[in-house]
C-alpha cells in the first residue's frame, strides 16, 4: 500500500516551499509594478502551488 | 435592526447552536458512530489557529506592515507539510504514552519528571493567558463597533461595570460550554467529540463569514480587484505599503517571523490539543496536510483587498475594517454574519486553550501537590475521580477569570497583533525541549529544564515586561537607556543588537539560550534509568513493534490495583481497564488476592496517565507496586539491541547474499566438473575402443600367420599388408590422441609464419587428389583470390585441408560423390568451405561434429551399413578446430549453399603486412 518515494518527495517539496518563501527568492519579486509590489500576488501563486503539489502528491494512491 | 437586544439575541443563539452541536457529537460518540471521523472534520478543527487575532487582527496587520501578516500562515503550512514525519510521530506517541497536553509530552519525555512539567503548564498559563483576553478583548470591541457606528467606539472599561461587558457574559457562557463538554470524563482514550464538532462548525463559520464580506468589499464596493488595485496605485501613501518595506525587520524579520509561526503552530497549547490530542486517526493527517493550508490560503485572500479598501476609504481603525467596511456602505445583515465570524473565531480558540490550559494545570501543577500532601494521599476512602474533574472545573473558570481581569486591566493598551505574537513567542519556549527531545536521545532532564527557563527569562525581558512598560504599568524609560543605565541589556537591543524587528529579536537571543543551553547541559549531565527508558521510547516512537513490551516486572495484587484506579478514576472507567483482561470476576472480590500480570499493570499506569499525567501516574503506580516496578536495565538493552540488530539484520543478510551467489557458483563449478569427468570417461573408454579395433585385427592376422605355415604366398602377402595397414592406422590414430591431448593442455607447438593460403590450398589438394579419385569422388576447386596471405603453421594447416576434403569425401553421395572447395575473401578474412552433395548435418548436430569421437548418425543408416563406408576416428574435426582457433580463426558446420550437403567453413584473419 505504500507510495514509493513518498517521503523523498515530501521532503523536496518542503525544501521548495522553503526556499519559495524566504528571501531572497522573496525580495526577487519585491519589484513594483505600476508602483505597486508584485508580492504578495507571488505569495499567493508560490502557496497555492506548493498546496496544489502537496495534494498531489498526498493523494495519489499507490498503483496510479 | 442593529440594536443591542437583536444583537445579544444572535450572539447568545449562536453560542447555544454551539452546545446543541456538541451535545449531538457527543451522543454520536455514545453510539459510536462519530461525527469526526473523518479526515475534513480534522483539518477544519486545527483551523482553530485562525482567532479572532486572525479574524480583525490579519487586516490591521496588513494596513500596518504590508504582506507580512502571511508569514503568520506559512510558517503553518510548512509545518502541515512535514506533518507526516514530524507531528504524525507526535501522534504515535502520544497515543502510546496518554498523552494529555504538552506539558505532559515535555513531562514524559524526561523521565516523567513533574517539575519538569510544572514548569511547562507555568509558562504556558504566564504566556497564553493573555491570548485568551485577546479573544475576550476582540467580543467586546467588535461589539462596540457594531452598536455604536457610526460613532467610534468610546471603550472605557474601567468605568464601566464588568456586568455591561458582553464578554464577560460570554465567558460565562463558555466556561459553562468548556465544563460541560471538556470535563465530561476523565478517561482520556476518550476524546472531546462534541467540542471538536463544534470547533470544527466554527471554522467554517469563520471562513464563510470572512469571505462574503471580502466578496462584498471587492465586488459590490469596488468594481473588481482591477478597479481596486488600480485604486491604490493611484494613491501615493498606499504604493509603498505591498512592498518588503512594509514589513518590519526586512528580510531578516521576515525569517524570523516565518519561523515563529512554524514553530508556534506545533507547539501552542490549543494546536497541541487539536492536532495530537484529539486526533483520532493517524491516517487523517495525510489529508489535513493539505486540506489544512488551503483554508489558510482561502481565509487570507481577501485580507490585503479589505486593508486596502479601509485605507483607501479611511474606514477607522483598521483592526475593525472587516465590519466597519460593510457598515459604512449601509449593509444590516452582513455586519451581524461578521460579527458572529469573530465571535466564532474567538470562542472555538478560547474552548479549545480553555481546555489544554486546564488539564495543564489540574494534572501539572495541582495534582502533583496533592499527592505529595499526606493527608490526602493517605486519606484511602473517598472518590478522588469527583475530585480531579472538580478541579479541572475550577481550573477553567479561573483561567477565564484570569483572562478577563487581564483585559480588564490591560485594556486598550496592546494592539491584537502584539498580544498574539507575544503569545507564539512564549510557546516557541517549548518547541526546542520538544522537537529535540523527539530525535535526540541524549537530550537530559536538567538541560530540557535550564533551556526552558532561560528561554522563557529572555522572552519576558524582550517582550513581555516592554509590553507592560508601553501600558504604563512600569516606568519605560529602562526601554531606551537600559535597567541602571546598562545600555547592552535595553529589551529592544540585547547586547546591542539593534534594527531588528522585536519579535525575530526576543526569538534569536531566547532560542539561542534555549536550544544552547538544553544541548550544552545534556552534554554534561547523566540522565536517570527513567529517563534514559523514555527517551529511547520516544526518538524510536516509529519503529514498529517497539511497545508492545511489557514494562512492568513488579508485584502487586488485582485488588490493590483495582482500589486505586477505583479512588481516582471511578468505578466505570475502572471496569473499562480491567475489561480487556478477561476477568469480570474481579468484580465480585473474586482473585482480588491474585497477583496483577505485568500488562495489567501497564494498562492501569495508562489510565492513570491518560487521566492524572504521566508524572502522577508513576506516583500512584509506584505505591502500590513493590520491588523493582520497571526493569529499566531489560528495556534499555531491548532497546539498544533493536538498533543494533536491525543493523546486524542488514549485515546478515548482505552476507546471506554474498553465500547464495557464491554457492550458486560453486555449484555451476561442480556441474561443469562432473560434466567433464564424465567427458574424461567417455573419452578413455572411447579411445580405449578405438585402439583396440585395429590392434585386434593385427593380432588376429598375426596370428594366423603364425600358426598357419601352409598358408599360400599371396594370402601371406595379403595379410601382411593388413597388418601394416592396420598398424599405420594404429600411429595415425595415437598420434591424433596427442594431438589433442597436446591442444587441450595448450601445449600444442605451432610455429605460425607468413603463407599464402591459395598456394597451400592447391598443394593439399594435389596431396589427396589421387586418393579421392580412387574413390571416384569428383573434386572441383574454385579459387577467387590470387593470393590469401595469412599466418599459420603450415603443415597443420595442411592437415586441416585435407582432413576437410577427406571428410567431404567420406559424407558425399554415395552414388555421384562431388566435393567442392571454395577459397575467398570475406571482408579482412580468408574463407575456405568445403562443400559436399551428401544429406547434409542437422541444425542440433551442427556443434557436436566437433566433439571428439562423434560419429555422424546419417538418417536411414544402420550401424551394419556403416562399415562399408570408410570410417574416420572422429577426432579429425576436433583437432582441426583446435587448431584453427590458435591460429585466431573459426570453423564452423552450415549447409552448402553449392551442392546442397553439408559445408564445414574455415575463416582465417588476413595476415598484417610486414
Amino acid at each position: 500500500m505504500k507510495i514509493p518515494r513518498l517521503g523523498e518527495r515530501l521532503v523536496a517539496l518542503v525544501l521548495l516551499a522553503t526556499l519559495l518563501f524566504t528571501p531572497p527568492l522573496v525580495q526577487v519579486f519585491d519589484r513594483p509594478a505600476d508602483g505597486l509590489s508584485w508580492l504578495p500576488l507571488y505569495l499567493f501563486v508560490a502557496w497555492g502551488t506548493v498546496i496544489a503539489l502537496a495534494a498531489w502528491l498526498l493523494e495519489q494512491r499507490p498503483g496510479e | 435592526m442593529r440594536t443591542d437586544a437583536v444583537v445579544l439575541s444572535v450572539a447568545f443563539g449562536y453560542l447555544a447552536l454551539l452546545f446543541v452541536i456538541a451535545a449531538w457529537g457527543d451522543r454520536r460518540a455514545e453510539q459510536g458512530r462519530s461525527l469526526i471521523g473523518s479526515p475534513t472534520v480534522y483539518a477544519l478543527s486545527i483551523a482553530v489557529y485562525c482567532t479572532a487575532w486572525t479574524f480583525y487582527g490579519s487586516v490591521g496587520r496588513a494596513a500596518e506592515h504590508g504582506p507580512s501578516f502571511l508569514l503568520i500562515y506559512l510558517g503553518p503550512t510548512l509545518a502541515m507539510l512535514l506533518s507526516p514525519f514530524l507531528i504524525r510521530k507526535m501522534v504515535r506517541i502520544a497515543s502510546v504514552q496518554r498523552i494529555t497536553s504538552i506539558a505532559d509530552f515535555i513531562s514524559a519525555r524526561y523521565g516523567k519528571s513533574s517539575s519538569l512539567g510544572a514548569l511547562v503548564a507555568l509558562i504556558a498559563l504566564i504566556g497564553i493567558t493573555p491570548y485568551i483576553t485577546l479573544q475576550l478583548k476582540a467580543i467586546t470591541v467588535s461589539h462596540a463597533v457594531l452598536v455604536n457606528y457610526p460613532h467610534a467606539p468610546e471603550l472605557s472599561l474601567a468605568d464601566e461595570a464588568f456586568w455591561v461587558d458582553k464578554s464577560f457574559w460570554v465567558a460565562l457562557v463558555l466556561a459553562v460550554f468548556i465544563i460541560l463538554f471538556g470535563t465530561r470524563h476523565l478517561d482520556a482514550s476518550e476524546r472531546h467529540e462534541g467540542m471538536v464538532a463544534a470547533i470544527a462548525f466554527e471554522s467554517m463559520i469563520k471562513l464563510v463569514a470572512f469571505i462574503s464580506v471580502g466578496i462584498f468589499v471587492v465586488f459590490v464596493m469596488f468594481h473588481g480587484p482591477g478597479d481596486l488595485f488600480a485604486q491604490v496605485a493611484a494613491s501615493p501613501e498606499l504604493v509603498g505599503s505591498l512592498g518588503l518595506d512594509a514589513v518590519p525587520g526586512g528580510a531578516s524579520g521576515w525569517i524570523g517571523m516565518l519561523v515563529l509561526a512554524f514553530l508556534a503552530f506545533i507547539t501552542l497549547p490549543r494546536q497541541f490539543q487539536v492536532l495530537v490530542v484529539e486526533n483520532v486517526d493517524e491516517r487523517h493527517l495525510k489529508r489535513a496536510s493539505w486540506l489544512f493550508p488551503l483554508y489558510l490560503l482561502a481565509i487570507n485572500l481577501f485580507v490585503i483587498p479589505i486593508a486596502m479598501a479601509g485605507m483607501l476609504l479611511s474606514a477607522g481603525d483598521p483592526d475593525s475594517y472587516v465590519l466597519t467596511l460593510p457598515l459604512s456602505a449601509g449593509l444590516e445583515a452582513l455586519p451581524l454574519l461578521v460579527f458572529i465570524g469573530g465571535l466564532s473565531a474567538a470562542t472555538s480558540m478560547v474552548i479549545v486553550e480553555t481546555i489544554a490550559l486546564s488539564t495543564m494545570v489540574s494534572n501539572q501543577l495541582i495534582m502533583p501537590l496533592l499527592l505529595r500532601s499526606r493527608r490526602l494521599h493517605l486519606g484511602s476512602r473517598g472518590e478522588l475521580a469527583g475530585w480531579l474533574l472538580g478541579i479541572r472545573r475550577v481550573a477553567i473558570v479561573l483561567i477565564l477569570l484570569l483572562g478577563y481581569l487581564y483585559h480588564a486591566l490591560i485594556g486598550d493598551s496592546y494592539s491584537l497583533v502584539t498580544i498574539g505574537l507575544v503569545s507564539f513567542a512564549a510557546a516557541s519556549q517549548f518547541a526546542p525541549a520538544m522537537l529535540i527531545g523527539m530525535y535526540w536521545r541524549g537530550a537530559t532532564r536538567r538541560g530540557a529544564a535550564l533551556g526552558l527557563i532561560a528561554g522563557t527569562l529572555i522572552w519576558a525581558w524582550t517582550l513581555l515586561i516592554p509590553g507592560f512598560a508601553q501600558s504604563g504599568w512600569v516606568d519605560d524609560t529602562f526601554l531606551t537607556l537600559g535597567p541602571f543605565g546598562l545600555e547592552w541589556l535595553r529589551p529592544y537591543a540585547l547586547f546591542g543588537l539593534e534594527d531588528w524587528d522585536i519579535y525575530s529579536h526576543s526569538l534569536l537571543w531566547s532560542l539561542t539560550a534555549n536550544v544552547g543551553l538544553l544541548v550544552g547541559i545534556s552534554l554534561f549531565t547523566r540522565q536517570s534509568p527513567l529517563e534514559q527508558t523514555q527517551a529511547a521510547l520516544f526518538t524510536e516512537a516509529m519503529h514498529p513493534g517497539l511497545m508492545e513490551t511489557s514494562l512492568w516486572h513488579g508485584q502487586t495484587t488485582r485488588g490493590e490495583l483495582r482500589n486505586l484506579l477505583d479512588r481516582y478514576l471511578g468505578t466505570g472507567a475502572t471496569a473499562r481497564v480491567f475489561a480487556g483482561q478477561g476477568d469480570s470476576q474481579v468484580g465480585n472480590g473474586y482473585g482480588n488476592d491474585q497477583p496483577a500480570p505485568p500488562e495489567m499493570i501497564a494498562r492501569a499506569e495508562q489510565a492513570l496517565s491518560g487521566a492524572l499525567g504521566n508524572a502522577s501516574a508513576r506516583v500512584l503506580i509506584n505505591s502500590v507496586v513493590r520491588g523493582e516496578a520497571l526493569d529499566l536495565e531489560s528495556i534499555l538493552s531491548i532497546l539498544d539491541t533493536t538498533s543494533e540488530t536491525l543493523e546486524v539484520n542488514r549485515r546478515l543478510e548482505q552476507k546471506s547474499e554474498e553465500l547464495a551467489r557464491a554457492s550458486e557458483e560453486l555449484r555451476a563449478a561442480n556441474e561443469r566438473l562432473r560434466e567433464l569427468d564424465r567427458l574424461k570417461d567417455e573419452f578413455v573408454a572411447m579411445v580405449s575402443h578405438e585402439l583396440r579395433t585395429p590392434l585386434t585385427s593385427i593380432r588376429a592376422f598375426a596370428e594366423i600367420l603364425r600358426d598357419s605355415d601352409d598358408l599360400p604366398d599371396e594370402k601371406r602377402v595379403h595379410f601382411l599388408n593388413v597388418v601394416v595397414k592396420e598398424s599405420q592406422r594404429l600411429s595415425r590414430l595415437i598420434e591424433e590422441i596427442l594431438d589433442l591431448a597436446r591442444l587441450e593442455s595448450g601445449r600444442l607447438t605451432l610455429n605460425p609464419q607468413h603463407l599464402d593460403l591459395v598456394e597451400l590450398t592447391r598443394h593439399s589438394v594435389d596431396a589427396v587428389h589421387h586418393m579421392q579419385e580412387n574413390r571416384g569422388v569428383a573434386l572441383e576447386v574454385q579459387i577467387e583470390v590470387e593470393q590469401a596471405p595469412v599466418v599459420g603453421d603450415p603443415d597443420r594447416l595442411e592437415q586441416v585441408i585435407i582432413n576437410l576434403l577427406d571428410n567431404a569425401g567420406k559424407f558425399a553421395d554415395e552414388t555421384s560423390p562431388k566435393v567442392l572447395l571454395r577459397l575467398g575473401r570475406y571482408k579482412n578474412h580468408y574463407r575456405l568451405a568445403v562443400e559436399d552433395n551428401g544429406p547434409g548435418i542437422v541444425e542440433e548436430e551442427r556443434e557436436r561434429v566437433f566433439e571428439k569421437f562423434h560419429q555422424i548418425q546419417r538418417p536411414g543408416e544402420t550401424p551394419e551399413k556403416i562399415r562399408g563406408r570408410p570410417r574416420g576416428s572422429g577426432l579429425g574435426l576436433p583437432i582441426s578446430r583446435g587448431i584453427v582457433a590458435h591460429l585466431g580463426g573459426r570453423l564452423w558446420v552450415e549447409d552448402a549453399p553449392a551442392l546442397g550437403g553439408a559445408c564445414l567453413t574455415m575463416e582465417l584473419p588476413e595476415a598484417p603486412e610486414s
